[in-house]
C-alpha cells in the first residue's frame, strides 16, 4: 500500500540530522561541472549555514575599530584631532576606512554578502514551510517503539475508539492530527508547532525589512544641527543650519516651512555634594509655527521631549552662553554690536568665542573666555567653578591684524598669526574697556544662554520600528515554540486487550516529547483499574 | 527632591548584609558539591530498567511501563544535599536582602536605582541571583551554586569598592520611563546570561572529563566533574537559558533604539556602547546559529557562547570605563 515506504522514509532518524529543520548542507565542491555548475556550488556554500556563520563573526570583528577609532559621523573634530596628532599612520588609517567603520565598503560588503546568504537560505525555507502548513503530518512509523521517546499501555477499550479519543485529546490541545491504518495496525499522527519555523523566517524576513527601513531613512531622510540663541529664531532653510546632512534623495528644497523661537532656556543643576555641579534638568521655551501664517504654538522642550513641528522633530541637545558686546571705535561709532555664541569647552561651560570686526581701522578682533562663575587660579588661569550664572565674568584679549577672513571663515575661531595682541582686559556685564592701542571701546553688556538642537526627519522610522518589532515575534516564537510529533498506534492483543503505543519526537533543538506523551496517555482510555 | 540620607545609608547596609548571606551560600554551595555523592555512587537506572523488562514481556500486568529516560530515583537524603538545601535558603534571604538595598536606593533619591555603574551592578547581582532562584524552582540546580554565588560576590564587591557612587539626583538625559524599561532588561539579560554562562563553563569542564574518561585517561577536574550533571544536561540547559535571553536581549536593544530617538533625534547613531551590544547580539546570534551547524555544535558552539558573554561584560564594563560616548552614566 502507499503509506508503506512513505511511512518508513518518514522515520525520522534519533540523530541530529532528522532534529533539525535546516536543510541539509552539501560540503563537497563541484565536480566537473561547467559554468552553472559554479554558480550553482558558489550560491550553495553562500546560502549554506557554516558561510553565515563565519558573515556572523566577521559582522562583529568588523563592527570593533568604530568603537575603538573617531568616526566623523559622530565626532568630526575628534578624527581631525586623531589625523593631525597620527600623521604617519593616520592618512593610511582613513584611507581604509577605519574613521568611517559603518559606512566602509568593507562593512558594506559583509552585511551586503550576510543579507544576500540570508534571503538565499530564507526565501527556498518559506516554500517549503508553506508547503508543509498544507500538508498533514506524515503517517505513523512502523515500530513506535524504536524512537527514544515511547510509551506502551494496555486498555480495554477497542483499537478504534481508543484511537478517536487520542485524537479527540490531540486536537483538543491543537495538534494538527492525521489518521490512516496500515499492515500494522490503525494510527493517528499529530505535529504542533508550525509556529516555530514561521517565527524562525518572519524573524529573518523582519531583519531585511529593517536593513531597507534604514536604507530609506538614509536616502529621504535628514538632520541637521542648529544652535538658538534665547530671544532669537530659527527658520527651516538650509542656509540657517550650522551643519546640515540631507539623505541622498533629499532635496533640500523639501525641507517643511517650519519656523521656532527659544523665548527662555532654563537649567538647573546641582549644588553640593559630590556631584556638584551636575545638570538636573533643562528646559527650553519655544514657540513654532508649522508655517509663516500658521498660529505660533509655545511648548516646553526637554531632552527626552523634542518638539514635533511639520513631520520634524527638534532635540536639545546642548545649551551654553552667548555674551553680548557692543564695540565702537575711536570715532564713538558702533562698529559691531551683537550677541556672540561662545562654546563650552568643559562642564562648568569655561566657554572660548571670537569676535571680528572687520570694517574698522585698524581690523579688530576679540578672542574670549566667558566664564559663567569666573575663578583665577595661578596654574590653570582664569576658570568657571560652576556651570550656572553666579558670577559672570568674560577674559578678553584684543588683536589687531590681517583678519583673513576670506581664509579662515570659522566663526569660533581667530588665527593670530601676523596679528598683534594689544591688550588683554576681565569684564563683568555692564563694564567697558577702552583699547589704547586702537581706541576701540568695548563693552560687554549682557549675555543669554543658548540651545543647541538636532533637527531630524527620518521617513525610515516607523517601518524600522514595525519591523523590529516583527522580529522580537519571530524570535520569540522560534525560540520558545517547540516542534514536534506524536504517534498513536492502537491494535487488539491475542489475549484481546487492547496494545496503545504512544510515541513522539522533538523536531526542534532540545525539546522534549515526554511531557506530551505523559498528558496524551493520560487522556486515553487506561486498562482495566481491577486486579 | 532631596536625597534621603537615612534610606541611602539603610540601603548600603543591606547590600553589605546580603554579601554576608551570598558568602555563607558560597561556603554551604561549596560543601554540597564536595559532599554530594559522585555520579558513579548515585542508584542507576535500574530499577526504570527492570520495568520495561516486564513490559515487554507482555505479561498481563496493568503497569504503565516507561521505557524514555528513568525517572530521577528519589535521592537520599545527604549531607551534600542539606548543605545544598541551606545555600539555596541562604540565597533566597540573600536576594531579599539586595533586591530591599536596590528598593531603598531607589526610594531615596524617589527614581529608578539606574542612575550610575554602582547601582547597575548591584542591580545586575540581584537579576543574575533572581535568575539562578528562578530556574531553581523548577529543577535540582544545586550544583551550580557555588558558580552562580561567586559572580554574585564579585560583582557586588567589584560595585561597593571600585564603583561606589553616593545618592544623588538623575541627570536630564536619564530622565525617562524608558530608564526602568530599558536597564531594566539589560540587567534582567545579563542575569541569565551570567547563569547561562556559568553553565557553559561546568559543560566544557564536564565535556572533557567525558571525553577523558571514555578515552580510559586521567583528569584532574574528575571529582568535580563526577559531582555535575552530565555535559549534555548542562548543554542543554545553558542553551534553553541563552535561547530565552535572546529575544530579551533583542526587545532590549529596541527598547534603547526608541529611547535614543527620543533623547539623540535618532535611534541607532554607532555610539560605542551600541557598537558593543551590537556585536554581543551578532556573537549570541552566532552562538545560536552554530547550534544548528554541523561542524560547529558542541564545544566550538560552546566556545561562541563565552565569547558572547565576554563581549557582553566588555559591553558594560569595558565601555563604560575605556571609550567616552554618549551611554556616559557611569558616575566613575
Amino acid at each position: 500500500m502507499a503509506g508503506h515506504s512513505t511511512a518508513t522514509a518518514a522515520a525520522p532518524e534519533p540523530g541530529a540530522a532528522g532534529l533539525s529543520t535546516a536543510p541539509a548542507e552539501d560540503p563537497s565542491g563541484p565536480r566537473g561541472l561547467g559554468p552553472v555548475g559554479w554558480l550553482r556550488w558558489t550560491w550553495r556554500q553562500l546560502t549554506s549555514m557554516r558561510t553565515a556563520l563565519v558573515l556572523l563573526f566577521l559582522l562583529a570583528i568588523a563592527a570593533i575599530p568604530g568603537s575603538v577609532f573617531p568616526q566623523r559621523t559622530q565626532n568630526l573634530p575628534a578624527v581631525n584631532d586623531y589625523l593631525r596628532d597620527n600623521p604617519t599612520w593616520g592618512p593610511f588609517m582613513d584611507r581604509l576606512g577605519l574613521f568611517e567603520v559603518y559606512g566602509s565598503a568593507w562593512f558594506a560588503a559583509i552585511y551586503v554578502l550576510l543579507f544576500v546568504s540570508l534571503v538565499g537560505c530564507v526565501l527556498p525555507r518559506t516554500v517549503t514551510h508553506l508547503r508543509t502548513l498544507r500538508q498533514p503530518p506524515p503517517p505513523a512509523p512502523r515500530l513506535l517503539g524504536r524512537l527514544p521517546e515511547h510509551r506502551t499501555t494496555t486498555a480495554d477499550a477497542d483499537p478504534e475508539q481508543v484511537l478517536a479519543q487520542a485524537r479527540q485529546a490531540l486536537r483538543a490541545r491543537r495538534w494538527r492530527v492525521r489518521t490512516g491504518s496500515d499492515a500494522v495496525s490503525g494510527w493517528v499522527a499529530a505535529e504542533k508547532g508550525y509556529a516555530r519555523e514561521t517565527g524562525n523566517l518572519l524573524f529573518h524576513l523582519a531583519l531585511l525589512g529593517i536593513l531597507v527601513a534604514v536604507a530609506v531613512g538614509s536616502l529621504f531622510g535628514f538632520s541637521g544641527k542648529v544652535i538658538v540663541k534665547t530671544g532669537s529664531g530659527f527658520a527651516d532653510t538650509v542656509s540657517q543650519y550650522d551643519e546640515f546632512s540631507p539623505g541622498r534623495l533629499a532635496g533640500a528644497d523639501q525641507l517643511p516651512p517650519f519656523s521656532m523661537t527659544l523665548d527662555a532656556f532654563h537649567a538647573d543643576y546641582q549644588r553640593g555634594g559630590r556631584q556638584n555641579g551636575a545638570p538636573r534638568s533643562f528646559e527650553a521655551t519655544v514657540t513654532s509655527k508649522e508655517t509663516p501664517d500658521a498660529a505660533p504654538v509655545t511648548t516646553t522642550v526637554e531632552v527626552n521631549e523634542p518638539l514635533e513641528v511639520s513631520g520634524v522633530r527638534m532635540y536639545l541637545t546642548g545649551h551654553g552662553y552667548a555674551p553680548t558686546f557692543t564695540i565702537r571705535d575711536r570715532s564713538g561709532q558702533v562698529v559691531f554690536h551683537d550677541t556672540v555664541v561662545f562654546l563650552p569647552q568643559d562642564g562648568n561651560f569655561t566657554s572660548t568665542g571670537v569676535v571680528k570686526v572687520q570694517d574698522t581701522d585698524p581690523p579688530f578682533a576679540l578672542q574670549g573666555i566667558f566664564l559663567p562663575t569666573a575663578a583665577i587660579d595661578e596654574q590653570r588661569g582664569p576658570y568657571s567653578s560652576f556651570p550656572a550664572a553666579d558670577n559672570p565674568a568674560v577674559f578678553l584679549a584684543a588683536w589687531t591684524g590681517d583678519l583673513r577672513l576670506d581664509t579662515i571663515p570659522n566663526v569660533y575661531r581667530l588665527d593670530t598669526t601676523g596679528m598683534e595682541r594689544v591688550g588683554i582686559k576681565a569684564l563683568t556685564p555692564g563694564q567697558s574697556w577702552t583699547v589704547p592701542q586702537t581706541g576701540h571701546r568695548v563693552s560687554f553688556d549682557g549675555f543669554v544662554e543658548f540651545g543647541a538642537f538636532s533637527v531630524a526627519r527620518d521617513p525610515g522610522k516607523l517601518p524600522a520600528l514595525v519591523a523590529s518589532v516583527l522580529a522580537v515575534l519571530g524570535l520569540a516564537l522560534s525560540l520558545l515554540v517547540r516542534r514536534r510529533r506524536v504517534w498513536v498506534r492502537a491494535r487488539r492483543a491475542a489475549d484481546g486487550s487492547t496494545v496503545v503505543e504512544v510515541a513522539g519526537l522533538a523536531r526542534s533543538e532540545h525539546a522534549t516529547v515526554a511531557g506530551d506523551l505523559d498528558t496524551l496517555v493520560a487522556a486515553l482510555p487506561g486498562p482495566d483499574p481491577g486486579p | 527632591m532631596p536625597v534621603d540620607l537615612t534610606l541611602a545609608q539603610l540601603s548600603n547596609e543591606l547590600v553589605y548584609a546580603s554579601m554576608a548571606a551570598y558568602a555563607c551560600a558560597l561556603v554551604a554551595f561549596a560543601a554540597c558539591l564536595a559532599a554530594r555523592p559522585g555520579r558513579a555512587l548515585e542508584p542507576a537506572a535500574a530499577p526504570a530498567g527492570a520495568l520495561a523488562a516486564q513490559g515487554e514481556g507482555g505479561v498481563g500486568t496493568l503497569t504503565r511501563v516507561t521505557s524514555g529516560p528513568p525517572a530521577p530515583p528519589a535521592p537520599p537524603a545527604s549531607p551534600g544535599r542539606r548543605a545544598g538545601n541551606i545555600g539555596l535558603a541562604l540565597t533566597w534571604l540573600a536576594t531579599l536582602l539586595l533586591g530591599g538595598g536596590v528598593l531603598l536606593r531607589g526610594l531615596s533619591v524617589s527614581r529608578p536605582p539606574f542612575g550610575n555603574m554602582y547601582e547597575f551592578s548591584i542591580a545586575s547581582a540581584l537579576a543574575i541571583s533572581a535568575a539562578f532562584l528562578v530556574l531553581s524552582l523548577r529543577r535540582d540546580l544545586r550544583f551550580l551554586g557555588l558558580f552562580v554565588t561567586l559572580p554574585v560576590l564579585l560583582t557586588l564587591g567589584l560595585a561597593i569598592t571600585v564603583l561606589y557612587t553616593d545618592a544623588e539626583q538623575l541627570m536630564p538625559a536619564l530622565q525617562s520611563y524608558w530608564l526602568v524599561i530599558h536597564v531594566t532588561l539589560a540587567t534582567i539579560c545579563g542575569g541569565a546570561l551570567c547563569v547561562a554562562a556559568a553553565l557553559t563553563v561546568l559543560y566544557l569542564v564536564v565535556d572533557v572529563g567525558e571525553r577523558r574518561t571514555r578515552a580510559g585517561r586521567a583528569f584532574r577536574l574528575a571529582p568535580l566533574v563526577d559531582r555535575l550533571p552530565s555535559a549534555a544536561r548542562l548543554d542543554a540547559l545553558s542553551y534553553r537559558v541563552t535561547a530565552f535571553t535572546f529575544p530579551l536581549w533583542t526587545f532590549t536593544i529596541i527598547a534603547g533604539a526608541i529611547w535614543a530617538e527620543a533623547a539623540w533625534s535618532r535611534y541607532w547613531g554607532w555610539d560605542p556602547k551600541e557598537v558593543w551590544a551590537f556585536i554581543t547580539w551578532v556573537a549570541y546570534a552566532a552562538y545560536l546559529h552554530a547550534r544548528a551547524t554541523a561542524g560547529w555544535k558542541g564545544r566550538r558552539a560552546a566556545y561562541l557562547g563565552l565569547v558572547a558573554f565576554a563581549c557582553f561584560l566588555f559591553n558594560y564594563y569595558g565601555v563604560n570605563i575605556f571609550f567616552s560616548g554618549l551611554h556616559s552614566y557611569s558616575g566613575l
